[in-house]
């Protein structure tokens, strides 16, 4: 397996205010991110996980150590480009980020500006807006969609760039659950059937359970990685942080603590309910 | 209240003057002002106006929709008239006080009014059947030559959308910051003219942060997606002429040489 993403004792300062001392957003990070995977990458505000992802499409360059996307030096700027069509991001608001008017042409953005033929940029955008389930809002006006459609129109426009990875930077942040839930399976399933790799920044919990794997972050250091399986359960460590672990594992907690017979790792709503009636039944 | 702001509005419609290229209508509608201009008489006017006439049933737009455009500015047209009305030197029919309404005044009133009036609906009449997306088009092919001069066309056409895509964004701002404020004990119904002004500034000052941030945060994200100006760049649909326009265009630059004609002749 290759890896999409790649990042080396990764620093980073913002320009502090005036008189005081640059602090370090990012403190070192070592991270690889596999191609075809699904990443999850949680933290509390200020942990750094923003300021990570702006670095995986040179929105933000280095301070120190080296990111590479595909193998291309993101500090490089003659690759920007490149990079960019390599790693797609989506934001936080919707509504900055769509370009144009009407669907079709804010999905056609992307490709306009890399310069591909006519022809294939509207196979491109009509492939991209079924890809989301938006088709038949194509030539609607975005303004009247809503916030889950929006995010999904801009989702849109990154697919028609054919990105080998698309960054979500806390884009379920401002939508309500039925959104967040529209654009969860939408990312799910180009993950799966496009084998997209999707780095999904969140402080959403219950978010983390669907991934592959799960990076958590705190004061710009990676301070946990691996399965949802592995992390979500370690309660006591996470809410050290400033996380509290999901509603499912909270209850299997308190659970334990009372002396039941249950696992933790049971992450999704129904595994949680079987193996509290097995505990019960037993 | 702020719903009601009409800004290019555009009716969707499926009928030849909205299946024309977006730069014949500019070109039309360039030339339809340079006749109106030109026209000098009643059988020039009546020209223009059948000109008007035939536009508005082509495209389907109803007359009142029109009317309705011409509302803003009434007072301009109102003034205008009593201006020319007024002060235009002549044959003397009637004179009161300091004023004196000659022959020739009313007349040009009269010439004033409908000029005016049918610019304002002929301009209208393009923007009701080209979307605004069309229209930003049509102007950056038809003023692509002054790119040779340096002048940044293609920047200035993507201000524009922009600025079009953010009018309903901003608006629906506005209304939340009034609201907020209004929940806050602020009060813009009441006052003097000075004190409603003032209360206009606890409105403005976050609407123009909010704008601020709305525009950096609109710029990463298109960089991101790989905007990098005018070089290289493709488009979604491509401008072409079909005979239609060759047809109106010829037809039209009939019309035309028709007035100019007879207002050579001081018709």
């Amino acid at each position: 397996m290759t890896d999409i993403i790649k990042t080396e004792n990764l620093t980073f300062a913002y320009p502090p205010d005036e008189g005081k001392e640059p602090v370090l957003a990012l403190q070192g990070i070592d991270l690889s991110i596999t191609q075809g995977s699904f990443t999850v990458v949680l933290g509390h505000n200020g942990s750094g996980k923003s300021t990570l992802a702006k670095h995986m499409n040179a929105v933000l360059l280095p301070g120190g150590g080296t990111v590479w996307v595909d193998g291309l030096d993101t500090a490089n700027e003659e690759l920007l480009i490149e990079i960019r069509r390599r790693v797609g991001m989506v934001f936080q608001n919707p509504d900055n980020q769509i370009v144009a008017n009407v669907v079709e042409e804010d999905v056609a953005f992307g490709p306009e500006n890399l310069g591909i033929p006519t022809p294939e940029i509207q196979a491109r955008v009509s492939a991209a807006l079924k890809a989301v389930g938006m088709e038949e809002f194509t030539l609607h006006a975005p303004h009247h969609l809503s916030g889950g459609q929006k995010q999904r129109i801009a989702i849109a426009g990154v697919i028609a760039m054919e990105p080998a990875c698309i960054v979500l930077d806390e884009s379920t942040a401002m939508l309500d659950p039925l959104g967040r839930r529209e654009v969860l399976d939408t990312v799910k399933k180009l993950n799966r059937e496009k084998n997209i790799t999707i780095i999904l920044i969140t402080h959403h919990m219950d978010e983390a359970a669907m991934a592959d794997r799960v990076v958590v972050m705190d004061g710009g250091r990676v301070v946990m990685d691996g399965t949802p399986q592995e992390i979500l359960v370690q309660v006591e460590k996470l809410q050290a942080i400033g996380l509290a672990a999901p509603h499912t594992v909270e209850l299997l907690h308190g659970l334990r603590q009372d002396g039941f017979d249950v696992p933790l790792d049971a992450l999704g709503i129904q595994e949680c309910a079987d193996v509290i009636t097995a505990s019960f039944k037993s | 209240m702020l719903k009601d702001i009409t800004l290019g509005q555009y009716f969707p419609g499926n009928s030849l003057a909205h299946k024309l290229d977006p730069r014949t209508k500019i070109l039309l509608t360039v030339l339809y002002i340079v006749t109106l201009f030109c026209a000098r008489s009643f059988v020039s006017y009546g020209i223009v106006a059948l000109l008007l006439a035939t536009g508005v049933k082509v495209s389907g737009v109803a007359p009142k929709a029109l009317v309705r455009g011409l509302k803003p500015i009434l007072f301009i047209i109102c003034f205008t008239a009593a201006l020319n009305l007024l002060y235009t030197p002549g044959e003397v029919l009637a004179s009161f006080w300091i004023f004196k309404i000659t022959k020739e005044g009313i007349f040009t009133a009269f010439f004033m009014v409908l000029r005016i009036t049918m610019l304002i609906m002929g301009t209208f009449l393009l923007t009701y059947t080209t979307s605004p997306i069309a229209l930003t088009d049509g102007l950056e092919t038809l003023l692509g030559p002054l790119k040779k001069a340096k002048v940044p066309v293609h920047e200035l056409a993507m201000i524009m959308s922009i600025a079009l895509r953010f009018i309903p964004t901003l608006i629906e701002e506005t209304d939340k910051i009034m609201s907020a404020q209004k929940a806050r004990g602020a009060d813009f119904e009441s006052g003097s003219l000075m004190q409603r002004a003032k209360a206009l500034v606890p409105i403005l000052v976050p609407l123009f942060i909010s704008a601020f941030r709305r525009a950096d945060e609109l710029a990463v994200a298109m960089e991101c997606r790989c905007y990098h100006g005018d070089a290289g760049r493709t488009k979604l649909h491509v401008l072409r002429y079909q005979a239609r326009d060759y047809l109106v265009l010829a037809a039209y630059g009939i019309v035309l040489a028709a007035v100019l004609t007879l207002a050579h002749f001081g018709l």
